[in-house]
Formats: structure tokens, C-alpha cells, sequence
């Protein structure tokens, strides 16, 4: 049985074959191979949601699934989502609200939120509250944050009329 | 932290999992979602030599209604089981449940068959399956074989799994009509496992609950049926008397381990609470 496995995936729109150890985690492939280290590694058993990644268009923590997991699957990297513009406003608002301050919760939050923002930008404040409860803040106090993502659920609603 | 080496194996059939099962015996673990297993991976409170992940299985994968039953995959990922119209018209109270398990993150990759071999004494759907009276299909070199829910979870993290033997999915009937349910639990965050949690199923009408079943989550090793505060219920149209004469009862049906939420009475204090909560909820349902 192999310790080590070929993987063959697309992160951020670009294809890329590694062979990588079977105990390595997404995060750790992702930050230590790829030099992507926008996604961090907090807790590492899944609690604290600072390494969420999209995977397959579904956000997943990157610390509780396996990089030989991904082989064949798309990834999306809080890089990605930057560098496309999809969460432009989110980001802005964030800014706005002061809705970060060391800054390492941050790509977490952000993709989570833009998960909610997309699926459902009608989403209340004690449903975003409910959507962010997997991600934990030690700075800021989840005000501004909500405050945030309200923000740009309206403005993803108000567009959609 | 991270886990120590293990080797990986993804195979395409059943029967090569039996196989793979066989060959490395205690040494192999079996990978669906990964979000208990890969938690106790990284903290090293377990080391296999082998992950046999499933994941390449589609078959355990889906939810299918054959006239008055329903069977969920095993490897049916809980974002699936939350967004089904088929659950939601045919298992209200598991659709209730799954909402509280993890984040929408977990969800995404946990799996309801890991939930149920997994046998976590505070997760959620062992309790459902308990309720509804669930068959559990476990499957082997040897053949398969049907499990009642409530002989399936024997202990702490503790299952009829035999070695060997994985299990493909759950089947329940459906939601008969004059039928309610309501699911509840506490817990200090959204997400959080529930220091206590509640599955009930029953008959109701008018104000009476006949055929019900109460099944507490989160206060003992495994899910545990109310027998005497259902019995309380049933005899009786329901009122604020026969609530407070149930949930006097829950005595005799609990006795909740202290753990690091509370001790012992306030655990079966909380478990009164969310009884109350239940049962008004089950009858204003029917409103």
C-alpha cells in the first residue's frame, strides 16, 4: 500500500499533478506546496474554520479533508476568489466595517460568507450568525462582521429584483 | 496537529472493501466524510496503518423513496439529507436535526451513515434513527444483514459493526399521517455537540400522543428511549399537569453522566426543559 499518491487537480482554474503524502492536509498542500498561504492552519481538528476552501463549488474545511482527497476536484483558494473579482464586495465591506483586525480569521470568513451570499443574499441576521458559527474571530467580536455580510447580502438581493 | 503516516487505498467496489477489510483487520479504517475521523487523526487518538477510503462507492451514495419506505446511503453527504424535499415531506424530524450538526462546512463532507457507525453518544441522528424506528442494512463478505436502529447502538462509540462489515445505508418509513415529530437540543453554539437533545415521534390528536417515542441524545452512552415519561404522556389528554407529571417521570428513564457542560442534575434539568419544549411544540403543530 502507497504512503505517497499522484493527485491531478485544478486549483484556481489551473490544472497541476503532485505527488503528495496520503496524511498531508488540503491546507497543508495547498499552503506548503503551492505557496498559497492565504488559507491558514488554526485549530487542525476542524473547530475553528480559518482554513475553509471551496472544493467542488461546496465549502469545506481544509484541515479535515486529505489532499489525496482532492484528486480530480476543483479547488478554490481564497487567492482564487480574489483574484476573479467574485467577492469584490465582500471584501470591500469588510473593509468598511472594520470587520477585521489581525486578519488570519479573514479568507475563512470570507469564503463562508460568500457561500451565503451567493445561495441565499435574503438571509437574516441570525442566519448569517448561523452560517459564520463555524468560524471563530478572537478579535473582533462577530459585530462587524455580521454587519458586513449583511451589507453585501443586500447588495446581492437588491441587484437580483 | 498532524496525523502520523498512514498508507491509502481507494477502492471502486464493494468487494474490494471486504477484501482490504479482511487483509489488514484492525489496522484499517474506513474513510467516508472524514470530519470525526480525520479530528482524531490530527490529535493522534488514533494512528492507522491504512484508510480504505469509500468515497469511490457511489452506490452508497442518495435518497430514494420505494413506496412507504425511504433509504438514505450511507455516503449521503448531510448538505444532501438538509436540502432534500424528499426528507422534508417524508422524515420531518430528521430534516430538523441535520441543520444542527456542525457547520455548513462539515455538513458538505460529513456523511449520515459515518454520523451513525461513528455512534457519537451526543450526535444527532443516531437518536433519530432510534425514534423512527429505523433498519440499519450493514453488509459484509458473509452476505447483509438488517439491524433495528435501537439494537445497533450499544455503547459508547460502541455498534453491532462486526469486523469486516460496513454499512450501506438506513431505511425508515415514512411519516404515517396523524404522525408528528420535533427534534430540539441545547447546546453553547450553533453547531456545538448538544449537552442534551431530544427526537420524538408520535401519534397526535386532538391533545393526545399515543405510540410515542421520546429518545434523549447527549445524556448517557448511546440514545436512550423515555419510556416512563412517554408512558406519562400517553395516558392522558396532554396538559400543563401531565407535562409536569412527565417530566417528573424522566427521573426514572435518565441519569445523565456529569460532563465538562454541567453535572449530572443540570443535564437532566435541561432534558425537562426541552421535554416541555417538545411535546407544546408536537401539539401546536397540529393547530
Amino acid at each position: 500500500m502507497e504512503t505517497t499518491i499522484e493527485i491531478t487537480l485544478t486549483v484556481n482554474g489551473e490544472r497541476l499533478t503532485r505527488r503528495v503524502a496520503a496524511r498531508q492536509h488540503l491546507v497543508d498542500f495547498l499552503r506548503d506546496e503551492l505557496e498559497l498561504t492565504g488559507s491558514h492552519a488554526g485549530c487542525e481538528h476542524g473547530v475553528c474554520g480559518a482554513c475553509t476552501l471551496r472544493v467542488d463549488g461546496e465549502i469545506v474545511r481544509g484541515c479535515l479533508m486529505l489532499a489525496v482527497q482532492a484528486d480530480g476536484a476543483r479547488v478554490d483558494t481564497i487567492e482564487g476568489l480574489s483574484d476573479s473579482g467574485e467577492i469584490v464586495e465582500l471584501q470591500r465591506a469588510f473593509v468598511e466595517r472594520n470587520a477585521l483586525q489581525c486578519g488570519f480569521c479573514t479568507p475563512g470568513m470570507l469564503i463562508a460568507a460568500a457561500d451565503l451570499v451567493a445561495r441565499k443574499p435574503a438571509a437574516t441576521r441570525e442566519e448569517i450568525r448561523e452560517h459564520l458559527s463555524g468560524n471563530f474571530c478572537r478579535c473582533t467580536g462577530y459585530h462587524a462582521i455580521v454587519d458586513a455580510v449583511e451589507t453585501a447580502c443586500r447588495a446581492r438581493a437588491g441587484r437580483k429584483k | 496537529m498532524k496525523p502520523s503516516p498512514f498508507a491509502y487505498t481507494k477502492p471502486s467496489s464493494l468487494d474490494q472493501v471486504f477484501e482490504l477489510l479482511a487483509a489488514h483487520g484492525e489496522g484499517a479504517k474506513l474513510l467516508a466524510g472524514g470530519q470525526s475521523l480525520i479530528p482524531t487523526l490530527n490529535l493522534r487518538l488514533s494512528s492507522p496503518s491504512l484508510l480504505i477510503d469509500i468515497n469511490g462507492l457511489g452506490q452508497l451514495s442518495g435518497i430514494a423513496v420505494k413506496g412507504e419506505t425511504i433509504h438514505i446511503g450511507a455516503l449521503t453527504r448531510h448538505s444532501a439529507v438538509e436540502r432534500s424535499p424528499e426528507i422534508a415531506r417524508h422524515l420531518p424530524l430528521v430534516a430538523q436535526a441535520v441543520r444542527h450538526i456542525g457547520h455548513a462546512a462539515i455538513r458538505n463532507r460529513g456523511t449520515f451513515g459515518g454520523s451513525l457507525a461513528f455512534a457519537d453518544p451526543a450526535a444527532e441522528l443516531p437518536a433519530c434513527t432510534v425514534a423512527l424506528g429505523a433498519t440499519l442494512i450493514l453488509a459484509s463478505r458473509a452476505g447483509r444483514r438488517r439491524v433495528a436502529a435501537r439494537n445497533f447502538f450499544q455503547g459508547l462509540y460502541a455498534t453491532d459493526l462486526q469486523a469486516g462489515e460496513i454499512l450501506l445505508g438506513a431505511e425508515f418509513p415514512v411519516q404515517a399521517s396523524g404522525y408528528r415529530s420535533h427534534f430540539a437540543e441545547l447546546a453553547r453554539r450553533h453547531g456545538d455537540y448538544a449537552m442534551v437533545g431530544l427526537a420524538a415521534h408520535g401519534r397526535v390528536s386532538g391533545e393526545k400522543l399515543s405510540d410515542l417515542r421520546l429518545v434523549f441524545f447527549g445524556v448517557g452512552t448511546k440514545p436512550v428511549m423515555a419510556v416512563s415519561a412517554a408512558r406519562v404522556l400517553e395516558t392522558q389528554a396532554v396538559t400543563n399537569a401531565s407535562i409536569a407529571g412527565a417530566t417528573a417521570a424522566l427521573a426514572d428513564d435518565l441519569d445523565p453522566p456529569a460532563d465538562l457542560n454541567g453535572s449530572g442534575a443540570t443535564k437532566l434539568h435541561l432534558a425537562r426543559v426541552l421535554l416541555g419544549r417538545v411535546v407544546q411544540a408536537m401539539l401546536s403543530e397540529n393547530a
